[in-house]
């Protein structure tokens, strides 16, 4: 179930809330799981790309400069990279809203 | 008019279930349904049924391979009793919210315990909610129409729901009766190929069975109600081209000497023929009593029920499941919803009885209708139900 729908009455359901348009999942914010996020040392991180593999949801991403950084329309904020950064340059905040 | 011979229900449902032909049968087997089964794998072990037999491991895996079978386009049977149904239950409800129009005949069974391998309805009470269309049965005959019946409205476009075909255990499963078979062109008049909707294929990806989050689980529920309450339309439509194909025409509750009469048994499946033989004794005796036999238990036929008991003064209603601490046997709890907002509401008794197979004859029904007749002058309105014939009770 996309993002887009979540308004749909229940006569506009396909027979049997079948999904009829592959890869839909890409619209759901699972983001909004999150209650703390992961943000990245840039002092401290190698560019090793560790986070981006262990990534349960490849929420994570490399930036023009070679750092990786989480989409968080995705991030379930997890810790799974914080846990797995072998530099530690990784740090779990607390989403303050 | 097709062939009519001597057979035995099971073998001839079985045959009926070769006709409609099926791609893919999968089943576990379990006494009574067991004759079902094991003349299906016959069929296709001999090359009469072009389908794929999957004797399966368990009832979970027979439910959830016709399942698969279903939501790829293929037409699928499987057949279970009792335990079997409970193990495959998870998997009962999902093929129904998926719409995948599976048929499966239920050779009723008493839910164990205490162990019990005999007949009653307690198997299919269990998932009386469950989302499939059911009806009942009350001789061989119905049995092989009702499967021919079963594909044509669980896969017409406008139902794309499960059914199942409740056949009373040992007391239908392993009788023989005269069936009269379809000729091969009533059945291909009757029952169009199956056109799924949706099906899982890799040129047109869908994902059916997704997660439903609680902002669209309960529009999606009734997505799969609205059809179910809708398919009586279709069901009875599908009714009468099947008579005027076999000539045998059925409705969602039949009645037998009820026009006039002043008390009316009810009952669902094979008990109607036994009851109707205590109606005509009754009658014999100058009482004015007759019989209304459910066939279509969901989605239930209120509009049918409110006109046929319109002018009863007392109704006997014979349940042969339990709801346990509740009011009575599952057939009376729905009847009396059905008449609460009547103005003439009729003495509702219900009688639980024939558990576990044990015998209920002519007389019995004819002694519950004076226990009955009893209740409603001495005591009306005390007591609810009552377990017939228990010892101590």
């Amino acid at each position: 179930m996309g993002k887009t729908k979540t308004d749909l009455t229940w006569q506009e359901l396909e027979v049997g809330a079948a999904i009829i348009t592959p890869g839909n999942a890409v619209e759901y914010k699972s983001g909004d799981w999150r209650s703390i996020r992961p943000v990245v040392d840039k002092n401290k991180c190698i560019k090793c790309g560790t986070c981006y593999i262990f990534c349960p949801d490849a929420a994570i991403y490399e930036t023009a400069e070679g750092f990786f950084e989480a989409d968080l329309y995705y991030c379930k904020g997890c810790g799974i990279c914080a846990q797995e950064c072998p530099t530690q340059a990784i740090e779990m905040v607390e989403e303050e809203e | 008019m097709g062939k009519r011979i001597g057979l035995e229900v099971s073998l001839s449902a079985a045959e009926a279930v070769k006709m409609a032909n099926v791609d893919c049968i999968a089943a576990y087997p379990i006494t009574p349904q067991t004759h079902i089964v094991e003349h299906l794998s016959e069929l296709v072990n001999d090359g009469e049924l072009d389908a794929e037999f999957i004797p399966v491991e368990s009832e979970h895996s027979a439910m959830s391979v016709s399942a698969g079978a279903s939501a790829v386009g293929a037409r699928a049977f499987t057949c279970t009793s009792s335990q079997g149904l409970a193990l495959m239950n998870e998997i009962v409800h999902i093929v129904a919210s998926m719409r995948l129009p599976v048929v499966m005949i239920l050779a009723n069974r008493s839910m164990s315990g205490p162990i019990s391998i005999w007949n009653d309805h307690t198997d299919v009470m269990s998932i009386r909610d469950c989302g499939w269309i059911q009806v009942f049965a009350n001789s061989g005959q119905e049995v092989f129409d009702h499967v021919l019946f079963g594909y044509r409205v669980a896969e017409s476009r406008d139902v794309m729901l499960p059914l199942i075909i409740n056949i009373d255990g040992f007391i239908l499963t392993h009788v023989i009766e005269p069936i009269e078979f379809w000729e091969k062109e009533q059945v291909e008049q009757y029952l169009p190929d199956f056109k799924p909707i949706h099906r899982l294929h890799p040129d047109k990806p869908v994902t059916m069975g997704a997660v439903g989050l609680p902002s669209i689980f309960s529009e999606a529920k009734v997505a799969q109600d609205e059809p179910l309450i809708q398919s009586k339309s279709t069901i009875i439509s599908a009714w009468k081209e099947l008579g005027d194909i076999v000539g045998r025409y059925y409705s969602p509750i039949e009645t037998y000497r009820s026009d006039d009469a002043e008390t009316l048994f009810i009952t669902q499946g094979s008990y109607g023929e036994t009851v109707s033989l205590a109606v005509d004794e009754l009658r014999d005796d100058g009482i004015s009593v007759g019989l209304i036999m459910d066939r279509l238990w969901r989605p239930f036929p209120f509009d049918e029920f409110r006109k046929a008991t319109g002018r009863a003064k007392n109704l006997i209603v014979i349940d042969r499941a339990i709801s346990y601490g509740g009011q009575g046997g599952p057939l009376a709890i729905d009847l009396r919803s059905v008449l609460y907002k009547e103005k003439n509401q009729p003495d509702i008794v219900n009688f639980i009885c024939g558990l576990a197979g044990r015998d209920v004859n002519i007389q019995d029904f004819k002694n519950m209708y004076h226990k009955a007749m009893h209740k409603v002058k001495e005591h009306p309105r005390e007591e609810d139900f009552e377990y017939y014939g228990v010892r101590g009770k």
